[in-house]
């Protein structure tokens, strides 16, 4: 599921649905259907748009997930990073047309080597992620 | 490897152990003596606790005369980034309710 590098690091899962690119479009940028399926949001197609996505607030955590839009290619690609526990990711969806539908490619792309160097630092970024260990668990449910 | 993150996570559980780590990070080698006069436990205590930085790979040590000079190794905190790979679970979970919206819609 990770494949380790020592430049970046990224997560990525595919899913193929049998249902039309647009439609699912729709639901990876319509604000209301992201909230049924993803987080609550103020989400807006719009490249450079600053929005939240945001959980019940837990104990040390209050649940906000800092976003910026990157990049908005209706119904082929979406990109926003995704920053929380001081960590900044990138998030892309990759829609493909296929015979019975539409082929999804999410992409997280993690620690990017500053931010791991940050980290190894242990001035900011390590001690950042171990508090927010248990944060992280909580959230993943 | 499996048990190397386990030893890793369980290691930094404690915040003793914690705070160990993170002195020798900030401040570089140090001996076992000059440890346990700032952590306010004793020195079998710190001893434990090292023991258990250096199960997750968390320090190294060497014998110099009678000390024994501990050094933090924070690489070992990559596993820590591997964690993070449990965003899959998270990420499978919530395409699993994407598929349910997108069966939902326009009906």
């Amino acid at each position: 599921m990770t494949q380790p590098d020592t430049s970046t690091r990224s997560l990525i899962i595919e899913k193929e649905f049998p249902h039309p690119p647009e439609k699912v479009w729709r639901a990876l940028t319509e604000s209301s259907l992201m909230e049924q399926w993803l987080m609550k949001n103020d989400f807006q197609p719009v490249t450079g748009h600053s929005f939240t996505l945001r959980r019940e607030p837990m104990p040390n955590w209050n649940g906000v997930i800092d976003c910026q839009v990157l990049a908005v290619e209706p119904c082929r690609t979406l990109s926003y990073t995704w920053g929380t526990l001081g960590v900044e990711t990138v998030v892309t969806f990759t829609l493909t047309p296929t015979d019975a539908g539409t082929h999804v490619r999410m992409e997280q792309s993690g620690f990017r080597p500053d931010q791991e160097t940050n980290y190894k630092g242990a001035k900011y970024g390590w001690q950042k992620i171990i508090d927010g260990l248990e944060r992280v668990v909580a959230g993943l449910e | 490897m499996r048990s190397t993150a386990d030893n890793l996570f369980k290691a930094l559980s404690d915040p003793t152990r914690r705070a160990i780590f993170e002195r020798l990070t900030r401040n570089g080698e140090q001996t076992v003596h000059a440890l346990t006069e700032r952590s306010g436990v004793s020195q079998p205590m710190v001893s434990k606790h090292l023991s258990a930085l250096k199960r997750a790979r968390l320090v190294r040590n060497r014998r110099h005369g009678r000390e024994t000079h501990y050094q933090a190794r924070p690489e070992a905190l990559a596993p820590l980034v591997d964690w993070i790979g449990n965003y899959g679970a998270f990420w499978q979970d919530r395409l699993d309710r994407l598929a349910e919206v997108l069966e939902r819609m326009d009906k």
